[in-house]
Parts: C-alpha cells; structure tokens; sequence
C-alpha cells in the first residue's frame, strides 16, 4: 500500500468518525450471534444487526465473513507497570499502579494484537493489603493518562496464602525486606486484614465526627490525612473494588467473613483455584471470581487447583472470568476460554463471556464494555476464524472505534522497521570501528607527534 | 461418567485376564503416516498395531468396539518434560529434576520417576501417551528416559531408557535481576560480564577436555589394560561417543546454538537440538547436519523486544519450510507449561504458516523419528506400538474430547484428580 493509501484510510478516523465493519459473523455475547453489520460513530456502537444501512461518509470495513467480537478485557495483568510490590509492609495501601504505568511496554502491543482492549493492572501479592489497581485500556501508542480508563471503579489488591507468607524471607525478590515481616502464617494474614480495618473504621470515624461538627457550625480541627487508610476508608464506603488473590478454600472463607464483619464486599476474588470448593459462599457473598483456565501444581497452594474451576463456579452461580496474570498467556485469552468449554462443558457463549461481559461486571465497567449493544464503546476484536478455535489469530482491533492494530499494516511496516533497525546497528557498529582505531591518547605517543594537533 | 467407568473397570478386568485382541471399528482413522480412512478399523493385537483399513474381518475372540462419528488418532508425544520427577515446582523435597555438579553422565532419569505422580493421569487426558522426561542443572545433565504416561512401574514404563544424554550446553551468563543461581553475584555490569565470560570459556574447557577422558576411558576399557577401573560417569558416556546415545543439547541464541553444532561435529556425536528459540537463524546449518529440534513452548513472548509480535508463533513454519525436522515440547510441568497442552503449542503455529498436518506431525510421528523410535510409536501402522486415542475431532483444538485411549494396546483410564475433584465439588 502507497503513502497515499494510507493516508486515505486515516482520515475518516481524523474526521468525526462513522464507520460501519460490514459481512462479519458477529458474536456479540449478550445478545446472540448473526451475519450483519456493526455501525459506529463517535467511537460508541450505535447499531449492530444483520442489516444496518450504511451512512453516507461512513468508513466501510468488509470483514470478508470474519468474526468479530467484543474486545477481550482480562482482569488480572501486570504489564505496562513499571514496579508490582511494594512489599517492605504488610499494608502498601499507600501505593498505586496509577503512578508507574510506561505506556511504551511492548506487551501493550503484543497484549492488543492478542485481541485484548481492557485490562486490569493490579499491585503484586506480597502483602495482605496491596497496592492500588489501575483499569486501563491498550491504547497503544497515547501516554499513561491517555491509557487509563476513564470513569472506570478504583480498585485495591489484597493477597492471602504463600506469596504473602513468603514475603518476609531474605531473597524473595519482592523489596527490601532484610528480616522476617509479619505475617508469616495465613493467621496472622487474617489479623494483619483485622488490624488494618479497624483502624481504618477509627479514621473513617474521626472524619466523621470532624464533618459532624462543621455540620452544627462548630469549631473543628480536621483529623491528619492517612494515605494507608483512605483507601481502606474508600473499600468501607463502597466506592474502591477489592481484587483478592487468594488460592485455597480456608483462607477464601476466612476473607468472605472479615469482609462480612466489616461490612464490605470482595468484588473480585482472583486466581481462586479452590474456589470450586466454596462456591455456595462465595455466590452468597455475592463476589465474583477470576481465576486461571489451567494452571496447577507450581507450588503447594496450587496442587488442588482444577480446570473444571472456572465452569463449576459459573454452574453454582458466580460471575466468572478467565484472566492471565501473564503477558504472554493473556495473549490468547480466547482459547483459555475454550477450555472451559472442554473442562465443565460450558457453551460458546458462556466461555466467551469468562473473557468479555464477565470480567466487565467484575470491573464494574459492563455499561462501557465487554459486549457488542448499541451505547457502549466500539472496542471490538475481528479474528479470521471462531475466537473458539486454536486456529484463530487476530487480525483487526478497534478501540473507542480507532483502529488500534491492524495485522496487514504490521506486516507491512515490518520491512521498514527492519531497515531502520539494521541502520541503527550499522551507525552504532562504525562508530564503535572508529573509535577502535584511534590511538590510545597516551603522553608519550602525544609527544611523539609531529607537529601536535595544532 | 459413571458409564465410562463401569467400561473401563469392564475392560481393566477383561485385561487382567490376559493380552485382548480389540478391533476398532467405524471411525475415522488418521495414521498421520498416511491418507486418512473414512469408516476405518484397526485392530490391535498383543499390545501392537495387527491391522489398519477400512475393512477389517473380526478376529476369532477379539472385542469389537464401534466408534462411529469419531475419530482416532495415534497418541501424542511430549518432547521435553519432568513428569515425574517434579510433582509441585516450588516444593524443593518434591522435586528430583537437578543434583549437584556439572558433569553427571551417570544420573538416569528413569532412576526417579514416580509412577503415581498425579501428573501422569491428568496430562494422558488430554492425549498425551508418551513423554521425555530430562534431568537438568550443570553441564552434562544426565540421561533422559522416553516412557509412556500408564505403568505400575518405570519398566512397565519405559520405551527407551536412556533415550538421550542431556547436555546444558556452556553459554555466558550474567546475573539477572532475580539472581541467576548459576551465575556469580558480581556488582557492576561489565565486571559481572568478564566474570561470566571466563566462566563460561572455562566450562567449554571442561566440557571439551571431559569428552576427551571419556574418549581415553573407551579406548582403555577396549584394551582391557591390567590397571583399568571402572568409572560410572565416564562409563555412561560410551554410548554417546559409540553414536548408539544422541545427545540432547539445550542451547537457545544462534551463538550457542553454532558452538554445540560445531561441538557436535567434532565429538561426532549425535545431535538433538533442545529449545533452539533462535533455530530459525541457523536452519540451514541445522538442515544440512541433519539436527532435529526440540522447540521451545510456541506460546511465549517474543525472544526480542523488538521481534515481530508473532514471531514466536511463525518460527515453526519458518523451520518446516526450511526443510528442519522438529518437535514440540512444553517443559513442564510447571504454571503455564502444562504438558496436556502440548497440542495447543503446535494448533498456535498453524495460524502463522505451519501446515496443520505438519504440526500434528510434530507431536506424533517426528517425536517418534527424533527420538530414534519411528517404527515403534507416532502412526498408525502395522506394528507398532497401539498407542491410540478416539477423539470428537481434531485434537490440536480445545474443544475436542479426547474419548478413549489406548496404551500399547490396552484401554487407559482417563480419570484424574482434576475430574475426581470436580464430580466430588459439583456435587457439594
């Protein structure tokens, strides 16, 4: 394709944009599976039907009866974080993905060709109370601002199990721990969780008192602001998530309770691979679950963990979802999906959902994302076979309906790129020759110059 | 389920009474070596293949079992595992994959296999009937077994032991920001860079100069001095340098990748190249010395940064068009290196220029041709081993159900833990 081409295809998008994705098998989960059309304007679906007449103006992409469907959202993901853990304290409350993202890691590209639009960038699991959580959409190519979701629920990690554990031993590569932190057993885990909320309850009453009083007009001393609690203070209030990862049943439960006791929800309970055997509670707690399609036996807490996790939750009544935690694995999300057809027996739509509308709800961003209906944004994933199959591979993603990877276009730049690479390595490799050859600018050959440098 | 059961306790009882003769009959045979056969039948007899076509009379005696709408296919094969010698990654008392010491010729594989590990059952389920399991750490890491995944005991087990000498071919290794447990902690990069270099100059040094022992330990056995003593580890080194034993060599970058070819040449031993990320670069070298590959997981990150996106995923179709013979492997058992998914590594290629019948055959029939075993497993032929399973469909998907399976000619039970667990939980 000539510059000129290019330029063309660009600028309906510079424009306000119409575009219509036309002759597509369009699988929009919530509302079924036809041959149609998808009309999007202004970034937001608008119409999606077997017929949908086309604007005038209006970009026309033919997905030569491809399949498209909703933008994969994966709900536990560390890239495009600078740090994960801040693991020197049990409560790192304090701390936020929002402040460390690097929009230009490569796996925001790698992430997107996988047919990923949404992601979920949370704090490591090192302490009982992590670090703030960041929603984020792969926006490649804007800066971290430009990445974030906007309007999207703030969220906060917490951790029980061997990770945290772990965290107080020498070596463990999560901070500079020099001795052994607290907690060191799942007891103590449950404590450090106690502890934290009850202080956090203490602040949340000061300020309350403090409002109180200024409320009847009376003189007050605003209480000192405390960074670790005013998230906690926020999960209380209802208005921060909390992504759990957690991996056995006891301590699932343990959690379930102190939350209960507090009077909060765990909105996500993540990785769960023993969440199989607490489904009835976790359902009656009204938490959702976000675990892994497969994963197993890699360390003890894992050695129970089954594939059929993921369908048997969805069967008793949890929202489900299937996430990465890697890079690499949330490259292909969909087929993680298709296992929990094999696993369990769920059908196209429900594995599906484990990778669109569920992990929506879970985010709190279902209004937005996660399905294919008219009002939410046109992030949408075209494969050139069912997203089901192994065969698949990605070959278009629109996000906010911009066109934010296109697999021709990549071939096609691949060339240049390679060219520019080579160039760069050719500079490098005769700068590096010639600095080879200059005499070392010793005294004595100095004085052995004729004439100097003068 | 329950039906699947009383069948297999059926089957396990008529088996215990002696070698059955099973016709498989009205499904759809794909040998992999060959056409496939639409309404086919294969009769199985003493553990072996007896008979493949389309129209098989009943033998006197033998069990019929009619298969029609599905399909069968020979038994995948793992290139590259530790089934059986690790059963949880991070538990050091449950793992026997890596001893002391850098040369270890003389540590087989087959010596610590657990025959009940969990890890057997639940990769079989998926397929899966024989593996590679490797010892690893040092230099010569020691010798790996080729064994089918249903066995009382590793002699039941085992198709091939050794199957291979495994060696971690020397490379330079600079501590990593997780701390790399082979390399020396040095602060300052460049000096970490001189240490790691020395050291890897000097374990080549070993390495060469530890062939050449084995090399005068043979000659002395052969002359059968009055002063000759044995020495297990330079004992097991003489099927290598006899070229009865290939050597498994790991290497990843082009640079390793070249030394162990060269290496090789002049150790004249015969070479199978372990995880060659970087294969691609040196596929005509590989071609014209007639080095398999063993490729590493094709669902991983780009090697590079600055790799195409999808390069991992288009290197087996760069291999197979370059005339190199491979296989696939997981490496696992490990969190996201699971041996029953080793379908799915070869199905990721396919998309990305490999044709579908070449990557079904590098999980079958080449495994079998690397590891030295193709008129043993990895098609369905006459004679060879009945290693089948009867799939729903093409097995490189996920959504295929593998249906039955059969080892050296008897019915496997497909339960594991993961199944038992879930019945148990759905009906909490």
């Amino acid at each position: 394709m000539n510059r000129f081409a290019i330029f063309l295809l660009a600028l309906p998008l510079l424009a306000g944009e119409t575009t219509v994705i036309r002759n597509a098998t369009v699988l929009t989960v919530t509302k079924g599976t036809f041959q149609g059309s998808i009309l999007i304007r202004d970034g937001k679906i608008v119409e999606a039907g077997e017929k949908v007449l086309v604007p005038d103006g209006a970009r026309v992409v033919d997905a030569g009866g491809q399949f498209v469907m909703p933008g994969i959202i994966d709900c536990h993901s560390h890239i495009a974080a600078d740090s994960i853990n801040e693991g020197a304290v049990a409560v790192s409350a304090m701390v936020g993905i929002e402040d460390v993202i690097n929009p230009d890691d490569p796996d925001i590209y790698r992430a997107l060709a996988g047919g990923v639009t949404t992601a979920n960038i949370l704090h490591g699991s090192a302490n009982p109370i992590g670090g703030k959580c960041q929603v984020m959409k792969m926006r490649w190519g804007k800066d971290a601002e430009g990445l974030k979701f906007e309007g999207a629920m703030p969220g906060i990690k917490f951790a029980l199990g061997e990770n945290v554990k772990r965290s107080g031993s020498p070596g463990n590569g999560f901070g500079a721990s020099p001795g052994l932190r607290y907690p060191a057993t799942r007891m103590g885990v449950e404590d450090v969780i106690r502890e934290a909320f009850t202080e956090a309850r203490a602040y949340q009453k000061e300020w309350r008192d403090y409002q109180a009083k200024l409320d009847r007009h009376e003189q007050a001393i605003p209480p000192r602001r405390d960074l670790k609690l005013e998230p906690l203070v926020e999960v209380l209030e209802g208005k921060r998530y909390v992504h759990a990862h957690c991996y056995r049943a006891d301590e699932i439960l343990m959690l379930l309770r102190v939350a209960d006791d507090f009077g909060f929800k765990i909105r996500t309970l993540q990785h769960v691979l023993e969440g199989y055997k607490v489904a009835q509670e976790i359902a009656v707690h009204g938490a959702g679950a976000s675990t892994f399609s497969d994963w197993w036996a890699y360390k003890a807490e894992a050695f129970d963990a089954i594939p059929y996790n993921a369908a048997l939750m969805t069967r008793k009544g949890i929202v489900v979802s299937v996430n990465s935690d890697s890079a690499e694995l949330m490259r292909h999300l969909n087929t993680e999906a298709a296992k929990a057809m094999k696993y369990g027996g769920l059908n196209e739509t429900e594995a599906l959902a484990l990778v669109t509308i569920n992990p929506a709800k879970q985010l709190g961003i279902e209004n937005r994302v996660g399905s294919i209906e008219p009002g939410k944004d046109a992030d949408l994933t075209i494969y050139d076979k069912h997203p089901l199959s192994n065969y698949a591979k990605v070959t278009k993603v629109f996000i906010d309906g911009q066109l934010y990877f296109d697999r021709e276009k990549d071939l096609e730049e691949r060339p240049g790129r390679e060219a520019r690479k080579k160039a760069l390595i050719d500079k490098f490799k005769a700068q590096e020759k010639k600095e080879r050859k200059k005499p070392e600018p010793t005294e004595d050959k100095k004085s052995e110059e004729p004439g100097g440098e003068q | 389920m329950k039906t699947c059961l009383t069948i297999f306790l059926a089957l396990a009882s008529l088996r215990a009474a002696g070698p059955e003769t099973i016709l498989l009959r009205g499904a759809t045979v794909h040998p992999v070596s060959g056409a496939d056969i639409a309404d086919g039948s294969v009769l199985m007899r003493d553990g072996k293949i007896a008979e493949v076509g389309a129209r098989i009379a009943v033998p006197k005696g033998a069990r019929v079992i009619e298969l029609k709408g599905l399909h069968i296919y020979p038994g995948m094969i793992d290139s590259g595992t530790e089934i059986g010698l690790t059963e949880i990654e991070a538990v050091r008392e449950m793992s026997d994959i890596s001893d002391i010491g850098l040369f270890k010729p003389q540590l087989r594989a087959a010596a610590a296999v657990n025959p009940a590990s969990e890890h057997i059952p639940v990769t079989r389920a998926n397929g899966i009937t024989s593996v590679i399991t490797s010892p690893g750490g040092g230099i010569v890491a020691g010798q790996s077994v080729l064994m089918h995944l249903s066995g009382w005991t590793i002699e039941d087990m085992a198709v091939r032991s050794p199957a291979a000498m495994r060696l971690e071919f020397p490379r330079i290794r600079t501590p990593n920001r997780f701390g790399d447990s082979d390399a020396p902690q040095t602060p300052g990069r460049a000096s970490a860079y001189t240490e790691a270099k020395k050291r890897y100059e000097q374990q080549l040094r070993e390495l060469n100069d530890f062939m050449e022992s084995a090399r005068r330990y043979r000659q002395a056995k052969t002359a059968a001095s009055a002063d000759f003593e044995t020495d297990l580890k330079l004992e097991a080194m003489i099927p290598v340098l006899d070229g009865k034993l290939p050597m498994l060599i790991r290497a990843e970058k082009e640079k390793t990748i070249k030394e162990a070819i060269v290496f090789a040449d002049k150790q004249k031993v015969h070479m199978i190249l372990e995880r060659g990320a970087e294969a691609w670069k040196v596929a005509a070298d590989l071609k014209a010395h007639n080095i398999p590959v063993i490729l590493p997981p094709t669902l991983r990150l780009p090697d590079e940064e600055d790799d195409p996106y999808d390069k991992p995923f288009s290197i087996p179709g760069e291999l197979s068009k370059a005339g190199v013979k491979f296989a696939f492997a997981t490496f696992g058992p490990g969190a996201e290196d699971n041996p029953r998914n080793l379908p799915y590594e070869a199905a990721a290629a396919v998309g990305f220029g490999l044709p579908q019948e070449e990557a079904l055959k590098a999980v079958t029939l080449y495994p079998a041709q690397v590891w030295g075993v193709g008129d043993e497993l990895g098609s369905i032929e006459k004679g060879k081993w009945a290693d089948l399973i009867v799939t729903d469909g093409d097995p490189l998907e996920t959504r295929t159900q593998i249906k039955q399976m059969f080892i050296k000619g008897a019915p496997v039970d497909l339960e594991n833990k993961h199944h038992r667990l879930y019945e148990k939980y759905l009906a909490r």
